[in-house]
């Protein structure tokens, strides 16, 4: 009688979770590996050109970033909705490229200086104008390597 | 008082949740998207006191202007054309199959693993825009002219060595980038159709 009929019956046993923390914190520390910190809070808004041929950028230490495009929502009032450079943290004329880009430059490795990119991220709708100025100014800091930014377009 | 104290075990369970708001807070402040792009080199400038002698002697048969006005118009050579037809434009220009008078020259050259072969490296596509120009189009028409090289090279490297361009090894697209090399150049900005 006894035999099969115990009163607590069978328990699952409980899975053991104590690893759990462990893996997650794997994980967070892959993801902090793999990936960049945004370094700035974009000022303007764009939306990148369409393009076919992309090429990936390799290293993210090596590119600078400029930006060109509308200011976004709260900055309009102050700077009307013509398209503008941002640099870092703050709005820029072209004529202010160049320090920026020696500035960048310095803060390289020497041996990888000859490597830098400037990724150009211009909303599509940016008059050449503006870009012109850009590589004009890149141009003349012999920051001859740039990338125009764009999205893969679906063919 | 021989009985000992036992310390009692910090709860761990709790950890996993805060690990957890960690990984959270770290997946929206970083940014995994691979930035990608259409990568040019940019010509050295010009020193100031040589602006004006700068034109190179360019003989007519090997230039192929490029045009986009402040309509997003491309004029190509000299006639006005559509987006879809600039890459076999181009294409054909740069590879001159039946070596027309009027497309570019070609010079024979050794080139390793394809011999003696005729290489057309004496055109040059120049790409004009006018101020008033839409980044998307010139885009586009650098998309277009980066597609008629990448399309001639994949060809070239399939018949050569089966395979495509980006799957050869450094040597050999260095040998298939000799035979059809880039040459894109980016005037200076004039105003052509001015309308604003």
């Amino acid at each position: 009688m006894g035999k099969f009929s115990k009163a607590g019956g069978r328990e699952m046993p409980e899975l053991n979770t104590s690893s759990l923390p462990d893996l997650v914190f794997a994980f967070l520390f892959f993801i902090m590996m793999v990936t960049s910190m945004r370094e700035v809070t974009l000022m303007v808004q764009f939306r990148s050109p369409q393009a076919t041929e992309l090429q990936k950028l390799e290293k993210k230490s090596l590119v600078t970033f400029i930006y060109v495009g509308k200011p976004t929502q709260e900055f309009q009032a102050k700077l009307g909705s013509e398209a503008r450079l941002q640099l870092n943290d703050k709005f820029a004329e072209p004529s202010e490229i160049q320090d920026y880009i020696a500035q960048e430059k310095s803060s390289m490795k020497e041996e990888d200086q000859p490597f830098m990119t400037v990724s150009i991220k211009a909303d599509k709708d940016t008059r050449m104008g503006l870009i012109t100025d850009v590589k004009q100014a890149l141009r003349e800091a012999y920051a001859l390597k740039i990338s125009y930014s764009a999205r893969q377009a679906a063919e | 008082m021989g009985k000992k104290r036992k310390t009692p075990g910090i709860n761990g369970s709790s950890s996993a949740d805060i690990a957890f708001m960690l990984l959270i807070f770290f997946l929206i402040t970083t940014s995994m998207d691979t930035d990608k792009g259409l990568a040019r080199r940019l010509p050295p400038p010009v020193p100031k006191d040589q602006q004006k002698e700068e034109s190179v002697d360019i003989n007519k048969r090997n230039l192929l202007v490029v045009l986009i006005n402040s309509n997003n118009q491309i004029l190509c050579g000299d006639q006005f054309i559509d987006i879809s037809q600039l890459k076999d434009r181009v294409k054909e220009f740069i590879d001159n199959p039946y070596n027309d008078e009027h497309k570019p020259e070609k010079v024979e050259e050794d080139v390793p693993f394809f011999g003696r072969t005729m290489v057309s490296k004496k055109h040059v596509i120049s790409l004009q825009n006018d101020r008033g120009t839409e980044y998307q189009a010139y885009i586009s028409v650098q998309n277009e002219l980066a597609k008629a090289y990448n399309e001639l090279r994949d060809d070239i490297s399939k018949k050569k060595f089966g395979k495509s361009f980006s799957e050869l090894d450094e040597d050999q697209q260095k040998a298939v980038q000799q035979i059809y090399p880039q040459k894109i150049s980016e005037a200076e900005p004039k105003n052509y159709g001015d309308k604003k």
